[in-house]
């Protein structure tokens, strides 16, 4: 039984004549931080986006806890289900309250009874802090407060992999803390994370493993410590130079 | 094989049902077409239509095809459109700025004439019009002319007719001025783009499309006369004007109610349009050394008709489409003389309201793909 | 005191130019106001033209002499910076006042001054002004077309009965809200069309049958309006998800179905449905003049909502429909739950546009010969007994569709203020 939730080989995609993935290799094991960094256009976003089929790859195959994503997958939502995903702009669902956003999914789509639901939202609401603002509307609350509400609802879907594209790179700096907070507990907890980001610190502290993309390529990827002590590609020290 | 069965079969079933229905009318209509005894079939558009027309662009009698009818109502149709569609974009417009002023009075009488036309229905506008505000103008024989040559009257407006000499000449002499117009502006931006000098295209444009047209008369032998419509009696008691050309009180009811109507909408999108260029435009603009005209040229402007044109075609359409409520008061457009008269008089409902119908699709359709060009050619590029 | 130049006036003598300006304004308005009310021109002495601008000239004038850049007078400056920024300015707020003026007394005279109301034939109506006489004995048949007198209480009956229970949407307890929507939607329609079918139409418990031919005037229209409102939003809805399905038969069925309705005038889908209909169905089949008229209006409508609420949904983020999909959900639960419900909300103005040419649009019924209140009128007017006021009812119907667009553009304003806020 291999180790593997995540098994990317060969991975190509296209926007239209743009190759934005060319042969992207990527293995993830159970419970494996890895940080993903990279110049803006590199392919980083669309990469995990491919895991749980917001972008659909043209080349290649990509295998998702023993599920194979191909055009001819069914119940991409229940794959979906067991993959979480943070984004940039929270996109929580405004017209509803933070906990109406935690338990929709799990009362419509895992068919959980309502109470069960809202008890399980509010333990999540909890591990990120939130809990008092459960009954607020998302336009009440910071870009902080906001970020980890969409934590919190992509964890009562009790997903396998949780997948965060640059959660933090729409916060205003004093707020970027306490949602990396949120992600480093969540990480100690054992869950199998891949983080786009270009907060170095937090790559440092969690992850297991660094990878560095640059124009669609996986160019370098290493245990962190080694990443940042002895980056190998000259492109790699470039990047590391301006960041750090 | 799943991903595919689920896309295909959805699909299969909606062609299925839109199949159906349509089998299930052409079925019906075909039954009763035969036990009626109708035919179905275009070539009773050649047949004589042996009915006239109050109001025609185009030379028409009873001894026309249909054909040429269906043609009358559609010249008829276009008129209306083209003379609502004028009056009302400038009322419209100017409307639309007065919204926008600082001056409370002036904002409020706009206001006041837009939420007023916009909430009585057209029909009952155009009712008002023609049955009650018309109705009080003068007969023939009482009516005073307005500059000496025009005459509203009940029976309808008057006005002098153009007689022209040798069209043809004046129209290639406009060709040519536009021609010239189009190669100088051409050439005077790449001198701009080149060398930086700026020449006063708009002085010479306007100059050219005004000696050109003038040495057509000089020296092209284009001549200009007017008929002007002259009082005379036909009965006892009734009077008409020979001569000149007769705007039928139909037409002027119906261009008048459409304009007033179209033109509130309009000036509700001028007002969005111009309304949507931040301040900060114009600041901008004006920071970088823009004199006044050309901050509107170059920056309000271009983006305001972004904003404004695309409604502002679609109230066009509107317009025309509403021109065919002529039907209520008699006025010959293509509805009333096609779908109307000739339906009564032929039968051949299938025939003329489908060919009604496609006239009007065809002319959205037309301006639809237009404006789709038109917005992809200018749209503002974004990520 | 330093000089006082007529031409630009300043800060210095502001008194003076203060109250010269001020006094030859009000002079210009009230020989107008004289004039207009009373009849009296005090500048007959002058020949015609100049006595007839010469309240505008004294205006200009006036205002041209207080038009003092800061002055200090904080209510003078803003008058200044409003009306009177420039000559231009001031002349066309002189004419906007002085339209206004002119124009009272003959509109008071005809509505109320010189209008009749009492008596109950042409010859009450012995005023220059309206004929409301006219519109007092014909009432009934415009409210009620050509319903019969006796049974036009089921028609009362029957809108006092939809009206309250359109307003069953305040009363709920929290958990019966969820039913809200189930409500309106699905069981509301049907209570209405039992009422109609049963206490309007009639034709069973007793109730005497009255064809839809009879029935007309306001409450046909509102019949209408309530109808086709009801019908073309779920309908309309489809259309707008159909055209934007990634499936090409769905879309292309879809956008060919809006395009057409689009694209012609309602005048010929009208004609079509009175005309073309009984070709296209079975011959035994008869379908009622005003079950027709309700799906052909109900179709062309709902091609417009659904261009309406296709701008809603694509105006929302992306993200919202990737979040939605990244929790698991499928096509019809994130539409459900996430889109529809925030699309709706952003083309409120849209929906209420729609819903108001709709109801401007009910007059065209006289096509196929059902006489909403228009085409009352215009049978009114035609009656042997009753000639010359068309007028009158015109006003009338104007007034009254203005006020019912009027309420109901203002209260899809309000909504559209709520919701915005409750973001």
């Amino acid at each position: 039984m291999s180790d593997k939730i995540i098994e990317m080989k060969s991975v190509n995609k296209w926007f239209g004549d743009f190759q934005v993935l060319k042969d992207v290799n990527l293995d993830v094991n159970q419970k494996q931080k890895i940080v993903v960094c990279g110049p803006s256009g590199s392919g980083k976003s669309t990469l995990i986006r491919c895991i749980n089929r917001l972008e659909e790859h043209q080349k290649g195959t990509i295998i998702v806890d023993g599920n194979e994503l191909t055009e001819d997958t069914k119940n991409i939502e229940k794959i979906r289900a067991e993959v979480g995903m943070v984004f940039q702009q929270f996109n929580l669902f405004p017209h509803l309250s933070i906990l109406d956003n935690c338990t929709l999914a799990p009362i419509w789509v895992k068919k959980m009874p309502k109470k069960q639901a809202e008890e399980m939202a509010m333990n999540e609401l909890k591990k990120v802090q939130i809990a008092d603002q459960a009954k607020k509307f998302p336009g009440q609350l910071s870009g902080g407060q906001q970020q980890r509400s969409a934590i919190a609802r992509a964890l009562c879907m009790e997903p396998k992999i949780m997948l965060f594209d640059e959660p933090t790179s729409a916060l205003d700096p004093e707020m970027i803390k306490e949602v990396l907070d949120a992600m480093v507990n969540l990480a100690k907890g054992g869950m199998t994370m891949i983080v786009v980001t270009h907060e170095m610190g937090f790559a440092k502290e969690v992850a297991d493993e660094v990878i560095f993309m640059d124009e669609g390529m996986i160019v370098e990827r290493a245990p962190t410590k080694e990443f940042f002590a002895n980056p190998k590609s000259d492109r790699t020290k470039l990047f590391l130079s301006q960041i750090l | 094989m799943n991903s595919k069965i689920r896309k295909i079969i959805p699909q299969i079933i909606t062609l299925l049902v839109v199949v159906l229905i349509f089998g299930f009318f052409t079925l019906n209509a075909q039954v009763n077409m035969d036990n009626r005894g109708i035919e179905f079939g275009y070539g009773f558009l050649s047949q004589e239509s042996s009915f006239d027309v109050q109001f025609s662009l185009i030379e028409y009698d009873g001894s026309h095809s249909y054909a040429r009818a269906y043609l009358v109502g559609l010249l008829n149709t276009l008129l209306v459109a083209f003379i609502g569609i004028i009056f009302s974009t400038i009322i419209g417009v100017i409307v639309g700025i007065a919204r926008l002023s600082p001056n409370y009075l002036i904002e409020r009488s706009a206001a006041f004439y837009v939420e007023f036309f916009r909430n009585i229905p057209l029909l009952l506008q155009i009712f008002f019009w023609y049955f009650a505000a018309l109705r009080a103008l003068p007969l023939p024989q009482d009516a005073d002319a307005i500059f000496g040559v025009f005459f509203l009257t009940i029976k309808g407006l008057f006005v002098p007719r153009f007689i022209w000499e040798n069209l043809d000449i004046f129209f290639y002499s406009v060709i040519a001025a536009i021609i010239s117009i189009v190669v100088i502006r051409n050439y005077a931006k790449k001198l701009q783009e080149n060398q930086g000098k700026q020449l006063p295209v708009f002085s010479i444009s306007v100059g050219l499309i005004i000696i050109l047209p003038l040495l057509a008369f000089l020296i092209g032998g284009v001549s200009l006369d007017f008929e002007i419509p002259v009082l005379e009696q036909i009965a006892t008691t009734s009077f008409i004007y020979n001569g000149g050309l007769g705007l039928p009180p139909e037409l002027i009811a119906l261009t008048l109610a459409l304009a007033l109507y179209t033109a509130t909408f309009i000036a509700e999108c001028v007002r969005a349009g111009i309304q949507g260029i931040s301040k900060g435009q114009k600041e901008a603009a004006a920071s970088i050394g823009l004199t006044p005209n050309q901050v509107l040229k170059l920056v309000i402007m271009p983006q305001a008709l972004r904003i404004i044109i695309p409604p502002t075609t679609n109230q066009y359409l509107n317009l025309t489409k509403n021109s065919s409520l002529a039907a209520a008061i008699a006025y010959p457009d293509l509805v009333l003389v096609f779908a109307g008269t000739a339906l009564m008089q032929t039968g051949r409902a299938i025939e003329i309201v489908s060919i009604t119908m496609f006239t009007y699709l065809s002319i959205s359709l037309f301006i639809s793909v237009l404006m789709n060009w038109y917005n992809k050619k200018i749209a503002i590029k974004e990520k | 005191m330093s000089k006082i130049n007529f031409l630009t006036p300043d800060k210095d003598n502001l008194n003076t130019y203060l109250y010269t300006g001020s006094f030859l304004f009000f002079i210009a308005v009230f020989d107008v106001f004289l004039s207009s009310f009373f009849k009296i021109n005090i500048t007959s002495f002058l020949p015609n033209i100049l006595s007839f601008l010469l309240p505008l000239i004294l205006g200009i004038i006036g205002l041209h002499l207080i038009r003092i850049e800061f002055s200090g007078i904080k209510n003078l400056d803003l008058l200044n910076k409003n009306i009177n920024t420039s000559t231009f300015n001031a002349v066309l707020t002189l004419l906007i006042i002085f339209t206004i003026i002119k124009s009272i007394p003959p509109i008071l005279s005809w509505f109320v001054l010189d209008a009749n109301i009492a008596g109950d034939s042409k010859e009450a109506c012995t005023g220059s002004g309206a004929c409301w006489t006219y519109i007092k004995i014909w009432l009934r048949r415009f409210v009620y077309g050509m319903y019969p007198n006796d049974f036009q209480w089921r028609i009362n009956i029957s809108f006092i009965l939809l009206v309250a229970l359109a307003f069953v949407g305040y009363f709920p307890s929290e958990k019966l809200k969820k039913f809200l929507t189930l409500y309106y939607v699905v069981i509301y329609p049907i209570i209405a069309f039992i009422l109609i079918y049963y206490l309007i139409s009639g034709g069973a418990f007793g109730l005497e049958w009255v064809e839809t031919g009879a029935w007309g005037g306001l409450s046909l229209t509102f019949i209408v309006s309530f109808f086709c409102l009801i019908f073309c939003f779920p309908v309309g809805m489809f259309l707008a998800l159909g055209r934007r399905s990634q499936l090409p038969t769905v879309r292309y069925i879809s956008v060919g179905f809006i395009e057409f309705w689009r694209g012609v005038p309602l005048i010929t889908v009208l004609f079509m449905s009175s005309v073309m209909f009984p070709m296209f169905l079975p011959e035994d089949f008869f379908m009622d003049k005003l079950v027709r008229v309700i799906i052909a209006i109900s179709l062309f409508e709902a091609a417009y909502v659904a261009e309406v609420i296709r701008g809603g949904l694509q105006a929302l983020p992306r993200g919202q429909y990737d979040a939605a999909k990244s929790l698991g959900m499928g096509y019809w639960k994130m539409h459900i739950f996430v889109i529809l419900p925030q699309a709706l909300k952003l083309v409120i103005p849209g929906i209420a546009n729609t819903f108001l040419a709709l109801i401007k649009d009910t007059p065209l019924i006289f096509v196929v010969g059902l006489l909403e209140i228009v085409g009352m009128l215009n049978l009114a007017k035609t009656n042997p007994k009753w000639l010359g006021f068309a007028m009158e009812g015109y006003v009338f119907a104007a007034i009254i569709f203005w006020i019912i667009c009027y309420a109901m553009s203002k209260y899809s304003y309000n909504l559209e203020l709520k919701y915005k806020t409750e973001r």
